[in-house]
């Protein structure tokens, strides 16, 4: 199988080690190449064992909030009478973010093993896979693993003679993004409308069907084979403090060789760009990156020096977020940029709640304007004001998502707004009337 | 007792208990936190945003409507930030709202204007093109436009919570969402309105009331429905002396706001276009217009001669007129005629559990019991059809306090979508629950006309036996048969006797159509109908004396559960007079000097002289008139709304019905 990017000499490949090999995906390649090593370890850790090591690797969530996974283990009532879950998000939708797709095409495999382990520590014994609806080919690639799985003794009934029982099934998306908000993900798993659920409670503690559930992305789960394999303290070990391990970075935009590559926690943005991803595009200025899925907030090119771990990031007002790094070059057009991110978000809010719903809708609606050439001068203020006003006031993380990005850029290159606004009104088009 | 949680909300110290929610709380301290999706026994939805409040400690604005009171909270409901949240949030809402406020029915007591004017800006910064979609018409009472809409759920929670139907659901995503019917394009559904009643805005709109007229230039008249047994509040809304909506949005009376199809949209049969308006006599074979007075003086005069001569006189009362018309009509063909066949249409054994019971009024429930007890048990009868009132308020226990339901039923019901048990048969198939009964802390059974005479008392030896307290309730169908029954003295013929006798020389019928499934016995009595349309008995009538019908009127009327409510007149419908006001008239006319015909006298009257037990009727003259949510005995014939929706005339036990009585 032909990868899609070739890897570089900086990444440390724990995770992406199978990547490469010639079927790796199947299950002889797997177990040629220390498959199932850390799950049959696992069978002869007691629960708590295997939720210290989670908890000691540092392992932070991959799907973009961070929560640390050991923690989050912790919180499932292993007591509860009613069954558990376990549910992989593989809804991958955030734009910018192509890491799951590549972890379930190249090495599905350890991500079930990661969820088989999961499912001794928390005592859970089904699991489903979510995933996006446009990956239906990695759907079909799935069913035939997990079939091989079945067929072979590592799934189903008593697994190699454990006495454990595991049930993997897969399950699609319909084209939603809200339906990688985790309860969101779970009514639609339900087969509901896939709109957020209230919280509390947490889907630890009542998700799939009221059961207390497991609820994480694919690269969460695909780490956790080398945790219980090599121990947490050596996966803690490759990242910076409180952000253990190595993390799959998405790099793409203006850059010369985009790629997912696999890096450690903290590793420099600058030298991601320059030495990883081979410099701006053309050899071009940096103007701005999306350090991590187009709902994080922009860095301008002088806030680039900054290591990439939920910490620092969250700390340069930013976030990590799924890993979806997106360089811009000085030839970008921010206000174009801003129309485009919120034309995503106005399409994939839900319609819940109505600061979401409203918001998207209008600032979309006033940045195609502006971008048209018909804004006005109250228009940038309007737009600041409107996605300040959704911040931290919707039912979920989506309204968040398209506010926070908007203020960052509005903060950050108001000259440009301004010099549009300026420019625009000796280059007036004809208007384009958006109707929703 | 709960324990008490001590808060402050804007300075003031609140204790409420532990689990209120912060909203709740507020109100009981007398402070608004404005609110749209947010509905008092509805699932909770934290949709609408408009709630948001500051906490401290809290990191960022809270919604007050999921909140959960917690001890030493500080909560500020009218700092800046919130205010500012408030005003944006009504501004996104406004964006793509149309603001036809000056068209839109619900102009003036809308929600949505209430809080913009209260909380919201004065002007809009909104200058975009705003997202239209044709309005649709999703039966023939419910329309829905959707720009309106503000998708705060409600709808869509009641019917599916509330009614136990789950006909709407949302379309679409984003600011193109829609509330849509699950089937589509229409409803099929109880077409009971309440989504329309709940709606905050004018989204929603019922296809009787839209464009008749402004909120503020109705009359609002709070009576009881006229259409079965469960005795619903409703507001008659009146313009110009004619009713143009029912709801009861303010949520007095046992009902509190719920009403069914017939409450909400069936009071048109008031205006129909055959109402009777002028007494008709018989000249010449043919019914002829009279005056009310030379109607009134041929009765009279005939009641007169026949009373002189020891004639015979039958008389069928009515299941809807009031107490008090009930008391008096006794008392004149008791006291003015010297007659006792006096009967009328028994649809459930009231008399016979009154009986069972000894004595024991407190093993009698009330609509209130069905929401506070925590078992129901139900045998024979399709209570989401036959007595939605009731199913509304079990349906609402299971789901505020998970009451166990037990159906014991014929065939399928709505109960049984949540019932503990469900049972397929009569009486006979309640032995095998007693054990889960016995459980209980305490038990209401309601029972149908299947149960009656020796079943009965069966039924009330089967509730002794379960060693808990046990309530009855004796299911029967018309607004007021329970207080027909209760005013029931006559010793003389029965109701199917009277119709059989082939020597009666006055046949009286008040407000009830027997003769549409009957033949009449005496086939040379004279015949004196008073009814509010020409029904197969008064097409049969010498004497037809036009009638007012319970929305016109004044009295008391008492439902299934023994509740006595009073009626208040709305409209008025010239030509017509009340039964009572007839009853007096003609008494006046033969000088019989039976008291002055007025309802708060009739009523005092009645306080002092009615004591002791009901007569038991025969069992086999018992039957329920199995009207369902779209029939009402004679009367639905008379509504256009009940003739035109589609699910009419509706199913009982899942199976269309047949062979309406009376």
């Amino acid at each position: 199988m032909r990868l899609y990017n070739e890897p570089n000499p900086l990444e440390v490949k724990i995770l992406t080690r199978r990547f490469g090999i010639t079927n790796s995906h199947t299950l002889d390649v797997y177990l040629q190449n220390d498959g199932f090593q850390a799950f049959q370890k696992a069978l002869g850790m007691k629960p708590d064992q295997i939720i210290d090591e989670m908890k000691a690797s540092g392992l932070r969530g991959r799907g973009g909030a961070g929560f640390p996974a050991g923690m989050k283990w912790s919180f499932v009532p292993r007591s509860s009478p009613k069954p558990k879950y376990i549910v992989v998000n593989a809804d991958e939708s955030e734009p910018g973010t192509c890491k799951d797709r590549l972890l379930m095409e190249y090495d599905p495999i350890q991500m079930i093993e990661g969820m088989m382990i999961a499912g001794l520590a928390i005592d859970s014994h089904k699991a489903y896979v979510y995933v996006r609806g446009e990956y239906r080919y990695l759907i079909d690639l799935l069913d035939r693993v997990i079939d091989e799985l079945y067929a072979r003794g590592w799934l189903g009934k008593s697994i190699h003679g454990s006495g454990f029982d595991f049930d993997v099934y897969t399950h699609t998306g319909a084209g939603s993004y809200e339906c990688g908000e985790e309860t969101a993900l779970l009514d639609s798993l339900e087969g509901k409308r896939g709109v957020p659920r209230l919280k509390p409670p947490f889907p630890a503690v009542a998700g799939a069907w009221a059961s207390p559930t497991l609820l994480t992305n694919v690269e969460t789960f695909s780490a956790v084979p080398a945790i219980i394999r090599d121990g947490g303290a050596a996966f803690a070990a490759l990242g910076t403090p409180r952000n253990g391990g190595t993390r799959m970075f998405c790099l793409s935009g203006h850059i010369e060789r985009p790629g997912v590559y696999e890096l450690p926690m903290g590793f420099n943005l600058l030298q991601m760009i320059n030495e990883v991803g081979g410099g701006v595009r053309g050899g071009r200025k940096l103007k701005a990156v999306v350090p991590g899925g187009s709902s994080c907030p922009v860095l301008k090119a002088d806030e680039c020096d900054i290591a990439m771990d939920f910490d620092a990031l969250a700390k340069a007002k930013s976030m990590l977020g799924s890993g979806g790094v997106v360089i811009l070059d000085e030839t970008t057009c921010m206000v174009k940029f801003a129309m485009r991110i919120m034309k995503f978000y106005a399409h994939e809010s839900c319609g819940w709640c109505i600061p979401c719903r409203e918001g998207t809708a209008w600032l979309k609606k006033t940045l195609i304007r502006f971008h048209d050439g018909h804004g006005t001068s109250k228009d940038i203020d309007l737009i600041d004001d409107i996605a300040k006003n959704m911040l931290g006031r919707t039912f979920c993380a989506l309204g968040d998502a398209a506010a926070m990005p908007t203020i960052s850029i509005v903060e950050k290159f108001r000259d440009e707004f301004e010099a549009y606004l300026a420019k625009s009104s000796t280059t007036v088009r004809v208007p384009e009337l958006t109707v929703v | 007792m709960t324990d008490l949680v001590n808060l402050n909300i804007d300075g003031k110290a609140v204790k409420v208990p532990q689990g209120m929610l912060l909203i709740e709380a507020a109100k009981r301290a007398g402070i608004e936190i404005p609110q749209f999706c947010y509905y008092e026994g509805l699932t909770l939805q934290a949709a609408c945003r408009m709630c948001l409040v500051e906490i401290e400690k809290a990191p960022k604005l809270t919604e007050a409507c999921t909140t959960p009171v917690a001890e030493g909270m500080v909560v500020h409901t009218d700092s800046p930030t919130v205010a500012t949240a408030r005003k944006t949030m009504l501004e996104f809402l406004l964006a793509n709202h149309p603001l036809d406020c000056p068209v839109c029915d619900k102009g003036g007591e809308c929600e949505l204007q209430d809080m913009v004017f209260r909380y919201g800006v004065g002007e809009s910064r909104f200058t975009e093109v705003k997202y239209h979609v044709d309005e649709k018409q999703w039966s023939p009472v419910v329309f829905y436009d959707g720009p309106r809409c503000i998708l705060c759920y409600r709808c869509v929670r009641v019917c599916d919570e509330g009614l136990g139907v789950g006909a709407l659901g949302i379309i679409n995503r984003g600011v193109v969402s829609e509330i849509a019917p699950n089937m589509g394009d229409h409803l099929e559904c109880d077409e009971c309105g309440a989504c329309i009643d709940i709606c905050p805005v004018g989204a929603l709109t019922s296809g009787a009331y839209r464009y008749k007229t402004r909120p503020w230039e109705m009359e609002h008249v709070g009576t009881i429905c006229t259409h079965c047994s469960n005795g619903c509040k409703t507001t008659l809304g009146v313009r110009d002396g004619a009713i143009v909506r029912a709801n009861n949005r303010d949520r007095s009376g046992i009902n509190g706001e719920f009403l069914c199809v017939k409450g909400r949209y069936a009071f048109d049969f008031v205006e129909h276009e055959e109402r009777l308006r002028s007494p008709l006599m018989r000249k010449g074979g043919e019914l002829e217009e009279v005056s009310w007075a030379e109607a009134l003086a041929t009765v009279a005069k005939k009641f007169a001669e026949v009373k002189e001569r020891g004639g015979k006189f039958g008389v069928i009362g009515s299941n809807h007129t009031t107490n008090e018309e009930n008391y008096y009509l006794h008392k004149f063909v008791r006291d003015g005629l010297g007659g006792e066949n006096i009967d009328h249409h028994r649809t459930g054994d009231v008399a016979g559990l009154i009986d069972a019971l000894a004595g024991r009024a407190d093993a009698l429930a009330t609509v209130g019991d069905l929401y506070t007890t925590k078992a129901i048990l139900v045998i024979g009868s399709d209570l989401a059809q036959q007595h939605p009132l009731l199913s509304y308020q079990i349906r609402a226990n299971k789901r505020h306090h998970d009451a166990h339901v037990y159906v014991v039923t014929p065939g399928p019901v709505r109960e049984d979508n949540y019932s503990v048990r469900s049972v397929r048969g009569g009486l006979e198939a309640i032995g095998p629950l007693a054990d889960a009964l016995k459980a209980e802390p305490g038990l209401v059974v309601l029972f149908g006309d299947s149960v009656k005479g020796d079943a009965v008392r069966q039924l009330v030896a089967f509730g002794d036996s379960l060693g808990i307290p046990v309530k009855y309730v004796a299911l029967v169908d018309y607004s007021n048969s329970r207080g027909a029954a209760d005013v029931s003295q006559a010793a003389g013929l029965a109701y199917e006797q009277i119709l059989s006798a082939s020597d009666l020389d006055v046949f009286w019928v008040v407000g009830a159509n027997p003769l549409k499934d009957h033949a009449l016995g005496s086939q040379n009595a004279f015949v004196v109908v008073q009814e509010m349309f020409l029904t197969e008995t008064a097409k049969r009538a010498d004497v037809v004396l036009p009638a007012s019908s319970a929305y016109e009127k004044t009295g008391t009327v008492t439902n299934v559960t023994g509740e006595v409510q009073r009626l208040k007149a709305g409209p008025k419908v010239m030509g017509t007079k009340s039964d009572l006001e007839i009853f007096g008239l003609i008494q006046k006319e033969m000088g019989l000097n039976l008291g002055i015909w007025k309802p708060d006298n009739v009523l005092d009257e009645m306080r002092k002289t009615t004591r002791g037990r009901l007569p038991v009727a025969a069992p086999e003259s018992i039957r329920s008139a199995r009207d369902t949510l779209f029939t009402s005995g004679s009367l639905g014939r008379y509504s256009k709304v009940l003739n035109a929706v589609m699910e009419g005339p509706g199913l009982i036990y899942g199976l269309p019905v047949s062979g309406k009585s009376q």
